[in-house]
């Protein structure tokens, strides 16, 4: 069955038109809102590369229905900020060399964001364990911890 | 250089930016900002999408295929089968043994009997489950032994022995006082890159050719590959390098490539494919399942007398790289030890299980498990400790391998094993000093006994060759263009994440003195630079862009020489000025030559090899790299659960190009070598996949690994461009029996006995039971 909804991205409204209602969050803003940070590499909720903010709720948009998140926000990497102007997290990804393929990095700055968010000086055992849902084949997550680190130790410079 | 847990920090002596600083990835923030196109992120307007019909046999024979009931559901555009392939019906890296659709026989699960092309993936499903296809299942051939002695037919034209090499070196009746020998077997690793595949093919307005999109690892071995099966020219398959998200060997076969440019040519519309997870399993080739057998003869104070083995290798239905697959293992059976003499057998045999190719490492990590176990039983033996046995017999520049070729190589073998052990061991006691259950084996279940795990220490060290081998004519294409000092660089190298794009600037700023490096689109509208695999790109493509640069560099001498009357001789590049080393002149490169474009083309080729002749002699290999690895683990032996607490490792790179992203590999690999020794296995269960998912197939997590200790061992090699070894398959090799070793030393100390531990993954069961 085909329906119309809207979906709230980023802060914008964007209509659905015509859309099959058994399509997830991740299809639906990959394929039909062309925001394509967000990755599908497992569909089944284990590797995290789909992360995305729904509300105050971490979750992996493949597993979310797109018709069950609306009327709630919705925060993609296209949200965090402008092309070229990366938030500290993504600059210190990108300065600690965590970055390889990339292709699980959008999903990590999400669930890196949401982890400083509520834990601004997280242990190492908590940043292993905050982001142990989400999968890197390339490096070995030692540089992503150095990246976290990282924008810790500079957003409490910041403050003191 | 020593790299503990602090990121590498750029020297002074350098200016930014050139080789031996770590500049940042140019693509790095495209990749944080989700806005870097990925393969499967590349659409076109009116793009249609492509899927699979797959065998659900590991052996049958195809009776009829009924394609009726596709063609009426709505939205389905094309529906094609082996008969409607253009050209060659089949292909493969090697040989072309690998139908692009079975036709008569399907000789694995999942392999391509049709595919379909509609408005969206969803009717794609129901179309494929329309599709009739009737089956007469024949017995599948499941055990390599049996593919080698011949009780069972043939379940393809190309036998069931797809290659067989025997390796003979001095004397075969050669023995010593200490004999040890075993029977290692390591399961189906898969590649398991992020990135699914995917490609989007456009077909030209005319219907003459096509441009297609795609992640892979080599553009003109697949625009080969590819045009055979179209049966169109070379030209007219044109390849762009689509974002690649990982590739550790899984994309030097191809997949969906030829699939999707048949169904876009049929309809003169683009088409995309992107693979499912559980397709993914199916649609690549894995890491060889091996059962290796060694004996190893020694002297009475360790040192190797001689070594035998027999390898046998399950290559799966089709053949794609396992002749040279099997060539690395048995050539590598010594290890990084010198051996006068040795007797090897080894088998890459064709069964029914899924096709087995590429995988980083390729097939020398199976090799060393074998040997590094062996030698950790001859230090047994001997009553030495597993370093002192290593170092005993550790392999130098200019010994002979078992197939009489000497390592020209730099090898710092003995000097890997030693900067490694002085490494720091973890000073936390078991458990962690702050009482998390995280940090113990078993992890938030909480169902570890503190006083029951015991600590264990293992080692491994590897040797692996770098670039192709067998008389292979390796090569690597690069284009450099200057222009008032900003410099154009052209190649078709894929950048699979490992970081070429980052040094191929570093090289250009360093050899011209630049600063701005552009580099243009990877396609195939340059020459071949071969597969980004085997450890080879920084050495080969490196090694092409570092001399197209020289030449534009001779080019810009000599047009500054004759602008100012000096022999080119004279000048060199300091810093970012062209100086005259016998006069006044200083010039910026930027302004010495305005609005003269120098532009240069080179193909660099590696020194030739050869083939082994039939007793496995010959100068097969180009050149070698090392590295040891020492694992830190904490065992559970009630429960079988492990939890690796630190790596060591020293790696013999040669030069580090880019300090930053060989860290990068560094601790990439270790993590998938871990992954192989207590977690990553395919299960095939009568030919069936049992685990094509990633809740089934377990990847290590931020959890699973530890914090890494790493030592890069800086002896340029004069024979390497820029005195760069390749560094991508090293970290992955040695750790893996490091981490079994450790294993084995933690049971031994809780009844003196231990575990023998030959197979990897190593499994709960395998410890408890």
């Amino acid at each position: 069955m085909n329906e119309f909804y809207t979906l709230s991205v980023n802060g914008a409204d964007h209509e659905i038109a015509d859309a099959w209602l058994g399509e997830n969050l991740l299809y639906v803003l990959r394929e039909r809102l062309g925001l394509i940070a967000a990755k599908g590499a497992c569909e089944q909720g284990e590797c995290g590369s789909c992360s995305v903010m729904v509300e105050d709720r971490l979750v992996c948009s493949c597993l979310v229905l797109a018709a069950a998140a609306v009327g709630r926000s919705i925060v993609t990497v296209e949200g965090l900020a402008e092309p070229g102007l990366p938030t500290d997290v993504q600059q210190a990804y990108v300065d600690a060399g965590a970055v390889q393929c990339g292709f699980c990095t959008p999903g990590l700055i999400m669930a890196t964001h949401h982890l400083l968010d509520r834990s601004p000086d997280p242990t190492e055992m908590e940043i292993r364990e905050e982001l142990s849902g989400n999968i890197c084949r390339c490096t070995g997550y030692g540089r992503i911890i150095e990246a976290v680190q990282q924008v810790a130790l500079a957003r409490r410079k910041v403050k003191s | 250089m020593t790299l503990t847990d602090t990121p590498v920090t750029t020297s002074e002596q350098f200016r930014e930016g050139v080789i031996g600083t770590s500049p940042t990835r140019p693509d790095g923030i495209a990749k944080v900002q989700g806005t870097f196109e990925f393969s499967s992120d590349i659409t076109a307007e009116g793009a249609l999408w492509g899927a699979t019909l797959r065998s659900p046999h590991p052996h049958a024979r195809i009776i009829s295929i009924d394609l009726s009931e596709a063609w009426k559901i709505n939205g389905v555009e094309a529906v094609i089968t082996a008969e409607d392939v253009p050209g060659v019906l089949t292909y493969g890296l090697i040989s072309q043994d690998q139908p692009v659709f079975a036709r008569d026989v399907v000789r694995y699960v999942g392999e391509p009997v049709a595919a379909v092309a509609a408005d969206h993936p969803e009717t794609c499903r129901r179309a494929l489950n329309a599709i009739r296809v009737t089956y007469e299942v024949l017995t599948p051939l499941l055990d390599a032994e049996a593919a080698i002695d011949g009780s069972i037919p043939a379940i393809h034209p190309d036998g069931n022995v797809i290659r067989h090499q025997r390796i003979l070196r001095g004397d075969p009746e050669a023995t010593g006082p200490i004999i040890v020998e075993g029977t290692y077997e390591i399961g189906m690793q898969d590649q398991a890159f992020l990135g699914l595949e995917a490609a989007l093919a456009v077909p030209d307005s005319g219907g003459k050719g096509v441009e297609l999109h795609v992640a892979t690892q080599w553009l003109h071995e697949d625009q080969g590959q590819i045009a055979a099966c179209l049966n169109l020219p070379e030209e007219q398959v044109r390849l762009v390098l689509g974002g690649v998200g990982g590739a550790f060997g899984a994309r030097e076969d191809i997949s969906l490539q030829v699939h999707c440019c048949m169904l876009a040519l049929r309809l003169g519309k683009p088409v995309r494919m992107a693979y499912s997870r559980a397709e993914s399993f199916l649609g690549h080739v894995h890491r060889h399942p091996a059962r290796i057998w060694m004996r190893h003869h020694a002297t009475a104070d360790g040192e190797l007398v001689k070594i035998e083995a027999r390898f046998v290798l399950d290559g799966g239905a089709y053949a794609s790289t396992s002749s040279a697959v099997l060539i690395n293992a048995v050539t590598h059976t010594q290890g990084p030890y010198r051996c006068p003499n040795a007797v090897v057998d080894g088998y890459a045999v064709r069964t029914n299980h899924l096709p087995c190719g590429a995988m980083r490492g390729f097939g020398v990590v199976q090799a060393c498990f074998a040997h590094e176990s062996q030698m950790d039983k001859l230090a047994a033996a001997a009553g030495m400790d597993p370093v002192e046995i290593r170092l005993r017999n550790a392999m130098r520049t200019g010994d002979l391998l078992i197939t009489g070729q000497a390592v020209e190589s730099v090898a710092p073998v003995e000097r890997c094993i030693r900067e490694t052990a002085a490494l720091p061991m973890p000073t936390e006691p078991i458990g962690g000093s702050d009482g998390d259950v995280m940090r113990l084996p078993g992890g938030a279940g909480r169902t570890a006994d503190v006083s029951h795990i015991r600590r264990g220490v293992g080692w491994g060290v590897s040797i692996k060759n770098l670039m192709y081998s067998e008389s292979f004519d390796d090569y690597s294409t690069a284009r450099c263009r200057m222009l008032d000092g900003v410099v154009r660089l052209k190649f078709a190298t894929a950048e699979v994440g490992q970081g070429f794009v980052t040094i191929a600037p570093q090289i250009a700023r360093t050899i011209l003195g630049v600063d701005e490096v552009v580099l243009d689109r990877i396609d195939t509208g340059i020459g071949s630079a071969g597969s980004t695999s085997a450890s080879r790109q920084t050495w080969m493509s490196g090694g092409a862009v570092d001399a197209a640069c020289r030449q534009v560099r001779e080019r810009l001498f000599e047009h500054v020489g004759a602008l100012h009357g000096i022999d080119p001789l004279r000048l060199v590049i300091d810093g970012t000025d062209v100086v005259d080393t016998l006069g006044t002149l200083r010039i910026p490169v930027t302004e010495a030559a305005p609005g003269v474009e120098f532009d240069e083309t080179v193909e660099y080729h590696h020194r030739p090899t050869e083939d082994l002749d039939e007793n496995g002699q010959g100068n097969c290999h180009t050149a070698f790299a090392f590295v040891a690895h020492r694992a830190v683990v904490d065992v559970d032996p009630d429960l079988g659960l492990v939890k690796v607490v630190q790596v060591a490792t020293a790696q013999d790179v040669g030069r580090a190009l880019n300090p930053l992203s060989v860290i990068g590999q560094i601790e990439g690999g270790i993590a998938q070598g871990l992954g192989l020794a207590v977690m990553e296995e395919i299960i095939q269960i009568d030919g069936r996949i049992r685990n094509a998912s990633f809740t089934d197939y377990l990847l290590p997590t931020m959890l699973d690994m530890p914090p890494v200790i790493a030592t890069l061992v800086e002896e340029p090699d004069p024979q390497a461009p820029l005195g760069a070894k390749g560094v991508g398959e090293p970290p992955c090799i040695s750790v893996t029996p490091a981490v079994v070793a450790a294993i084995r030393d933690a049971l031994r100390q809780v009844d003196g006995i231990g575990r023998d531990l030959d197979r990897v993954p190593v499994r709960p069961a395998d410890i408890a039971l």
